[in-house]
């Protein structure tokens, strides 16, 4: 069986994040390494936060997806070798969250401080009237925003 | 040597982790609005799973797996300040023990990213930036409900007064410490414990709170080497109930 690194790209946009269903690990940055081994494929992952309780569920599917090509030996290492940052979240990935209804994160050039976290722009009328109602939200890479002009609350998917 | 004081260094940093996560959970479902309860509860996953990241470092160097770690031993086996372990109190209590922890956490991160152990230094700079909204909602509320009612500002002061020897009990020194700051592991507590009193005074003074003269508070100590206070048996042992159960259990 013959494939290559960007092959293996290609098969893990198949693998969706459980919290995000409209993202594949690819276009959220969480995969570091992809380097071809003997019979099998070894795969370098790191985690968008450390306490991200959806990590073992990736692993299992990026074996699934994998072994479903007919790959045998896979092995999976998380490392924090080179850690996550919102900026390692694609362009697309980026579209795919708005569209989501998930403010995607500002760059970090702008991310100097955490005040840049209070105007948010809203991910479904643009507009930036918005105030931050909580730094926490319903997972650990959300938080939570209120929309002054369509008056409705958004979340945003935190930078990092 | 240097394994032995960077495996006392990691055990006390994942033990306070540990059980002042497992505090911050019992917030869920009780929080005094519906925001502070996320916020605590979103927090307690965040060290949890600090403490698992920390534990797993651990278990390279030779301990024993992180569940075994975390739910097996006994409170004299645990290495955490006792600030942590302290109930939580009303809100005033949970709310002045978050700023004062995190605080000086940010500040242990921060100096671990320049560890010479490369796996502690990496994982420190991941933590490092996350612990980042942890005190950006500790110091948004310091503020708030510091120069808030009079009511705020007492129940504040009052927890503040109590919290503050616990909190001092945080820079408690390693018997490795000289050689942990020789060979580039950790900056030791003494820097630490310098950096952290100049940022609580900075936030405490943006309100109507004060700060007792830091030369007359008495540290409590001892955490570090197993004494703890009545309230960590009953924590650990809630927190480890399923567990024990069946510890071979498949999850």
């Amino acid at each position: 069986m013959i494939y290559t690194k960007s092959d293996i790209y290609t098969w893990l946009e198949e693998v969706k994040d459980p919290e995000i269903p409209v993202l594949s690990l690819v276009d959220l940055g969480v995969i570091t390494n992809i380097q071809l081994i003997n019979n099998g494929v070894s795969i370098e992952m790191t985690p968008t936060f450390v306490g991200c309780p959806a990590l073992d569920m990736m692993k299992s599917e990026i074996r699934e997806v994998l072994t479903k090509r007919g790959i045998k030996n896979i092995t999976i290492n998380v490392s924090f070798r080179e850690p996550w940052t919102s900026d390692r979240i694609s362009k697309r990935g980026k579209v795919a969250l708005k569209k989501f209804g998930l403010a995607p994160p500002p760059s970090r050039e702008v991310f100097v401080d955490l005040e840049v976290l209070e105007h948010a722009i809203c991910p479904r009328c643009d507009g930036s009237d918005t105030e931050m109602k909580n730094a926490f939200g319903p997972t650990l890479c959300r938080s939570i925003h209120y929309c002054n002009f369509c008056r409705e609350a958004f979340e945003q998917f935190k930078p990092l | 040597m240097n394994e032995l004081a960077l495996k006392e260094l990691l055990y006390k940093i994942a033990d306070d982790l540990l059980i002042l996560g497992h505090r911050n959970s019992e917030w869920t479902g009780f929080g005094p609005l519906l925001e502070e309860d996320i916020a605590f509860s979103s927090m307690a996953q965040d060290k949890i799973g600090q403490s698992n990241a920390l534990y797993s470092i651990l278990n390279t160097l030779g301990e024993r797996e992180p569940d075994t770690i975390a739910f097996t031993r006994n409170a004299n086996q645990f290495h955490n300040c006792q600030l942590v372990e302290l109930p939580n109190g009303e809100y005033d209590f949970s709310l002045v023990r978050h700023f004062l922890y995190d605080t000086a956490e940010v500040i242990r991160f921060e100096m671990l990213s320049e560890s010479s152990n490369q796996p502690v230094a990496e994982l420190s700079r991941k933590i490092r930036a996350e612990l980042r909204y942890h005190t950006l909602h500790a110091n948004t509320w310091m503020k708030q409900l510091g120069s808030a009612t009079e009511e705020s500002i007492s129940r504040l002061q009052k927890s503040l007064d109590y919290a503050l020897p616990y909190a001092l009990g945080m820079f408690e020194e390693s018997p490795y410490e000289k050689e942990m700051i020789a060979s580039g592991i950790f900056g030791g507590e003494q820097a630490l414990k310098e950096r952290w009193m100049k940022k609580v005074e900075e936030i405490i003074n943006q309100t109507s709170l004060t700060l007792p003269d830091w030369k007359l508070i008495a540290p409590v100590m001892g955490g570090r080497t197993g004494n703890h206070t009545e309230h960590l048996q009953p924590l650990l042992e809630e927190m480890s109930e399923v567990f024990r159960i069946d510890p071979s259990a498949e999850w």
